[in-house]
């Protein structure tokens, strides 16, 4: 299964502002992505509570997995996402 | 705004509220549709000072769930589970549009999301499908939920409370209940309640809330020292507080414990009018704290870390470090570094320079996960404060470590005391750990009983005591602090409670020892007076309460506090003290 690994760079981690814009550009994939930590159990990347039972940390490593037409285009576009800043642009954009 | 609009009639789910409230529907257009608004004066504990007037807005308790009911359709109890929470994430989101770009609208939007969440969805249909109704099926896919956010920890942790929130919101709109938590009127208002749990009050907005109004409660409660804090006027323990109608206007007297109802709008204004000169007034008296005659007492701080230290509060320095809020709500202790860089951020802070730390106060009533305390089946009379050093030992030492070295990098000498203090070897064993590491004074707080009964002895091993009175009260009087029903036993002017102030009092004045207060009861100008008179030489409070104090003790003299306290010392009950000490300092103040 194509699989990319990221370290979150936002400085919250997967929380907050961050994790809501993760998972709504997980929403918006056509396929079902799923997030991990580590070995850990993976979740559906498109639920709140889920990303955020994962405990993601700045400096984390997760890993998106997907399958199917699309996923390769899906996970490119996610792992970008988390591997941005997303706290810093928040606070220049506003 | 919804929560207003959706009650359609004042007192909404009480009761109680329905033969009392006459013109109760809600808005102050009562009035022209015939019948006065109920008019009428409420007493209850007056807990922080002020006076304030507003429009009533009630907050919904959270909804109980009735008994578990069989379910026969089990897609239409699905869609109304699913209804519920998709009515939660549209009201969420709607709050969040209102605060955008700010914290606390990221925050309401992240939570938007958790009830729209397809995993809590999920759940919910599973909970449905083993044969739970609505409600029950809400609750518990909620408390599934909340597990896997506490076992993430940290701020992930954290966020469980948003889904208390959503699991409140969305039981109420299962039952047809009135939306719980605090209402967001779009308008100034006083916020009446049954009670402010800790979640509720993260919410609360002092820029729209003008005074509070619970019916249960005591001195000590969460709501009265949110209330003091943000120099609020409030009233608990109102037992008449579920008669006040939803829309109507009060004023709050959180001096004497008095809510009038009923009142007209133009009422109400003149009061804030007059509360805003009165304010104008106090401000005024600055300077260090001294009796009419000059006696010094010194008027100091209650904080919970430097971003409490905001400027214009014009202490003489902090009175109560309250270094626990490095501690709760995480999984593990807070590393010695950590320690030190908060710690030193309120020593360099300080006004004045002086700091007094109190060493961590929890145990099995203030749980911290991370000390791995067996549960207790009285946890206030349990493993709590410096007793936690009796199974580990180390988390006093990371701290004391963290605070001597704080004071080297800072230059600053902090003041160490430890909590719960109760015998004599306790005080010396604290005493010796602490000036091992260079902590040149060293005290302890006097909450206990028998510590107090023994102040003079505790002072043969340390240099100062701090009285906490909440916890003494509870203790001495065998009274939950958060028992609503007993709060009148609670009540710091009780003879019982000031008799062990003046057991300190006399013990520090023999030993020529600083004795302070640094519980709410010298938050209050009169008692502040009587605590002086009782040998008190420091009164330690939240920033709002020092002007009041101030301005009481500057005319009033120290011969006068010292009457007083005999006064109060001998009086029947609270209500009397309080009475026979004011007549006191106002005849006195005739006099000159």
């Amino acid at each position: 299964m194509p699989e990319r690994t990221v370290t979150i760079a936002s400085r919250t981690g997967l929380h907050a502002r961050p994790a809501k814009l993760f998972v709504q550009a997980a929403q918006a994939q056509g396929v079902p992505v799923r997030i991990r930590v580590g070995d850990g159990k993976p979740a559906p990347a498109t639920s709140m509570l889920a990303v955020l039972a994962l405990g993601a940390v700045h400096g984390t490593e997760v890993t998106l997995a997907a399958e199917g037409p699309g996923a390769e285009a899906a996970l490119d576009s996610l792992a970008a996402l988390l591997a941005r800043d997303l706290d810093a642009e928040e606070a220049s954009g506003g | 705004m919804a929560e207003t609009g959706a009650s359609p009639a004042a007192g909404t789910g009480r009761a109680a509220a329905e033969e009392t409230v006459t013109a109760g529907t809600g808005e102050a257009l009562v009035t022209e549709t015939g019948g006065a608004p109920a008019a009428g004066t409420l007493h209850g504990l007056g807990v922080s000072p002020g006076r304030a007037a507003g429009r009533v807005c009630r907050m919904a308790d959270p909804p109980r769930l009735p008994a578990p009911r069989p379910v026969a359709d089990t897609a239409r109890e699905t869609a109304l589970a699913l209804r519920a929470l998709e009515e939660v994430a549209a009201e969420l989101s709607a709050r969040a549009g209102r605060a955008p770009g700010s914290e606390a609208g990221a925050i309401l939007e992240a939570q938007s999301f958790m009830a729209a969440d397809p995993g809590l969805r999920e759940t919910v249909e599973e909970n449905v499908a083993a044969g739970m109704d609505a409600g029950h099926a809400v609750d518990a896919a909620c408390g599934h939920h909340r597990r896997a956010l506490l076992e993430a920890g940290g701020h992930f942790a954290e966020r469980a409370a948003d889904l208390d929130d959503i699991r409140n919101r969305a039981v109420a709109a299962v039952l047809g209940l009135p939306v719980p938590g605090v209402p967001d009127p779009g308008h100034p208002f006083v916020l009446v309640a049954g009670d402010l749990a800790p979640a509720d009050t993260v919410n609360l907005d002092p820029a729209t809330v003008l005074a509070l109004v619970t019916e249960k409660g005591g001195p000590t409660s969460h709501t009265a020292i949110l209330a003091r804090s943000r120099g609020l006027p409030a009233v608990v323990a109102c037992r008449g507080a579920p008669e006040i109608g939803d829309g109507t206007w009060v004023s709050v007297d959180g001096t004497a414990g008095e809510v009038v109802t009923g009142l007209a709008e133009e009422a109400a204004e003149e009061i804030l009018r007059r509360a805003a000169a009165e304010r104008r007034r106090l401000a005024a008296s600055t300077g260090p704290g001294r009796t009419a005659d000059g006696r010094a007492v010194e008027l100091l701080l209650n904080i919970g870390s430097a971003a409490d230290l905001g400027a214009g509060a014009q202490a003489e320095g902090v009175g109560l470090f309250r270094t626990e809020f490095l501690f709760l709500g995480r999984a593990d202790a807070p590393g010695f570094e950590e320690q030190v860089a908060a710690y030193e951020a309120v020593l360099r802070a300080s006004p004045g320079g002086k700091v007094v730390v109190r060493t961590l106060d929890a145990g099995t009533d203030k749980p911290l996960p991370f000390l791995d305390l067996p549960e207790e089946p009285n946890p206030a009379l349990g493993v709590r404060g410096l007793r936690v050093g009796r199974v580990r030992q180390d988390v006093l030492d990371v701290q004391l470590d963290a605070i001597a070295e704080a004071a080297r990098a800072s230059g600053v000498q902090p003041w160490v005391m430890a909590p719960m203090v109760t015998t004599a070897g306790e005080a010396a064993d604290f005493a010796a750990r602490a000036r091992a590491r260079g902590v040149t004074r060293v005290g302890a707080m006097i909450e206990v009983p028998a510590a107090a009964l023994r102040a003079g002895r505790l002072l043969r091993e340390l240099d100062f005591l701090s009285i906490g009175t909440n916890d003494l009260s509870q203790y001495a009087f065998a009274a939950d602090r958060q028992h609503g029903e007993l709060a009148d036993l609670l009540d710091p002017w009780q003879a019982g409670l000031l008799r062990l102030v003046a057991e300190c009092g006399r013990a520090g004045r023999a030993a020529g020892k600083p004795v302070g207060v640094c519980g709410e009861a010298a938050a209050d100008p009169l008692l502040a007076t009587v605590l002086v008179g009782l040998g008190v030489t420091s009164l330690s409070m939240s920033a709002p309460s020092l002007a009041p104090v101030r301005e009481r003790l500057a005319r009033t003299s120290l011969a006068a506090c010292e009457t007083g306290a005999r006064i109060a010392l001998d009086a029947d009950d609270p209500a009397a003290a309080r009475e026979a000490v004011a007549g006191m300092t106002a005849a006195g103040a005739a006099r000159r």
